[in-house]
């Protein structure tokens, strides 16, 4: 029987040297408590990070064109939630890696319909309005084509969109019932009851933000104010926070992609980025069975630090 | 009852696997081999004492339940604890990752001890991105809506809905860590039962030597 020559990036000398008194409860303890007192200080000294949630009601009081113009987008299909595909809705082309259409093989399994539950349900919702009750059934009576007519025209006038004395006007005579609706809206969400019925699909108790939150992201309002706390997409995006905090540090690698072409030029870029993750973390796990990359620590001789005592006592070797 | 029966009891052969593998010196050594002599080693017990510490403020925390720190002092002090117990994690986790691959912690049959430390790297990760989606602040509210994309993109959107304040503060606080600990038991006995990686034996030529301990 022969034996297997030795790998040294794959095998270990058995030890046949010495060994020292080793206190484990003791070790354990004290790392507790220094951690613990390390962590008490930097609390104490630091604090933590707070701010606010924006509301539907706090963007529509603070930016009401804002507001009425990302209805709008909600309302003509021209939103990010409206246009997105898998998994809200059919209306998008899922993000793809090559062939793989991963998004859009799992289908839709989160309904949205932009226009029906952001705009035109809430306002069904609203009780005692004859006026507005009436223009949504116009609305929803006319044809695909008409509908499109008014919207366009109510989207070409509403650059020039103003807001006067808690009204949303727009200079438009052929967009139908669209400046009724979109002005009660941006009404109903300054009132704060757009929030609540947001949330209402589940009943009484909810707590699944999935609405109220893909519409505040597709308005420019929290953009603006996540680009002036430093935590837009070219700012290392999500792996900040508010104020001068770490944040999570450790998806630097995953956030520095987004930072670089092609990940932040292409329309795949999240799938990318994901894909690149992916294989780096299965190469991370598997570092022991790859050679070439098992043998890295063996080449860089960090290791000769690590060891410096044992390295000095025997004299160069083990 | 015969000792033939009793030796082919499942919790008699259990007991002997365990007492054969993790035998009490070896649970709790007083010893360590003289080449365990570097700062570097102090960073996986100072990381399991920062995950001791993350647990403790995290049940603190939920005592009072998910809103209680936006509005009370101490509440946000414990918060603050909370929040630096994982940096302080995470800092002390990557130094123990980055050197124990310095040192090829894999070698000598513990491959599987490496494994389990990078599955747990990851699943910590997980586990803090899911505390930041589900503070229910204004950070939660910009880190949610730009995460769907990249798990929509992968087609994990469907089912892992980031913009479900419910079900990540579920995978929070209960699947992610309950995870999380039992990977960090797994890595700790394993690395009771194969010990510390000896030092590379620099010098000598791989044919000279002899495969003591391999795979």
């Amino acid at each position: 029987m022969t034996k297997k020559a030795f790998r040294p990036d794959v095998d270990a000398p058995e030890w046949k040297g010495g060994h020292t008194p080793y206190d484990i409860i003791k070790e354990g303890t004290i790392a507790l408590l220094v951690i613990a007192l390390l962590t008490l200080i930097f609390a104490v000294v630091f604090g933590s990070p707070d701010e606010a949630a924006i509301t539907i009601k706090s963007w529509s009081n603070a930016d009401p064109i804002d507001f009425a113009t990302t209805a709008l987008s909600e309302l003509n299909g021209t939103s990010i939630s409206a246009s997105y595909g898998a998994p809200y809705n059919h209306n998008g082309a899922s993000q793809q890696i090559g062939p793989l259409q991963l998004a859009k093989w799992v289908g839709v399994r989160i309904p949205i319909n932009s226009a029906q539950n952001f705009v035109i349900e809430p306002l069904k919702a609203l009780p005692n309005e004859p006026t507005l009750d009436a223009d949504l059934k116009q609305y929803s009576s006319a044809s695909s084509s008409t509908q499109t007519g008014w919207l366009n025209a109510y989207a070409k006038a509403s650059a020039d969109m103003k807001f006067v004395k808690g009204q949303v006007v727009v200079n438009t005579t052929n967009a139908g019932p669209v400046p009724v609706m979109i002005n009660d809206l941006t009404t109903m969400a300054r009132s704060g009851a757009l929030d609540q019925d947001l949330l209402n699909d589940n009943g009484f108790y909810t707590t699944d933000y999935t609405k109220p939150l893909l519409f505040l992201a597709d308005s420019q309002y929290l953009g603006n104010l996540a680009t002036e706390q430093h935590l837009g997409g070219d700012q290392w995006g999500m792996m900040n926070e508010t104020g001068n905090y770490p944040g999570q540090a450790w998806l630097w690698l995953y956030t520095f992609w987004y930072q670089i072409p092609p990940f932040n030029q292409s329309g795949n870029g999240d799938a990318l980025v994901w894909a690149v993750m992916m294989v780096l973390s299965v190469l991370l796990l598997l570092v022991p069975v790859i050679p070439g990359l098992r043998s890295i620590p063996r080449k860089l001789r960090i290791y000769r630090l690590i060891w410096r005592e044992h390295y000095r006592d025997s004299g160069g070797s083990s | 009852m015969s000792n033939a029966e009793i030796d082919r009891q499942w919790t008699t052969r259990l007991r002997r696997r365990v007492e054969g593998k993790l035998p009490p010196e070896k649970v709790l050594p007083d010893t360590q081999p003289s080449y365990v002599a570097s700062w570097i080693y102090v960073f996986g017990v100072a990381t399991l004492a920062s995950l001791g510490v993350v647990i403790f403020t995290g049940c603190v925390l939920a005592l009072r339940g998910p809103q209680w720190w936006h509005g009370s002092q101490y509440g946000h002090f414990v918060n603050s604890l909370h929040l630096w117990s994982v940096e302080i994690f995470f800092f002390t986790m990557v130094i123990h990752l980055w050197g124990k691959f310095a040192m090829a912690a894999w070698r000598g049959g513990r491959t599987l001890t490496w494994m389990t430390g990078v599955v747990t790297f990851l699943a910590s990760i997980a586990t803090a991105f899911t505390g930041y989606a589900s503070q229910s602040n204004f950070d939660s509210q910009w880190i949610t809506t730009q995460a769907k994309d990249g798990i929509n993109a992968t087609g994990a959107g469907a089912y892992f809905n980031v913009l479900n304040l419910g079900q990540m503060l579920m995978w929070h606080i209960v699947l992610l860590p309950i995870a999380a600990v039992v990977l960090t038991a797994l890595h700790v006995i394993l690395v009771r039962i194969k010990g510390v990686v000896p030092p590379f034996e620099d010098d000598v030529k791989p044919a000279a030597q002899k495969v003591a301990v391999g795979e």
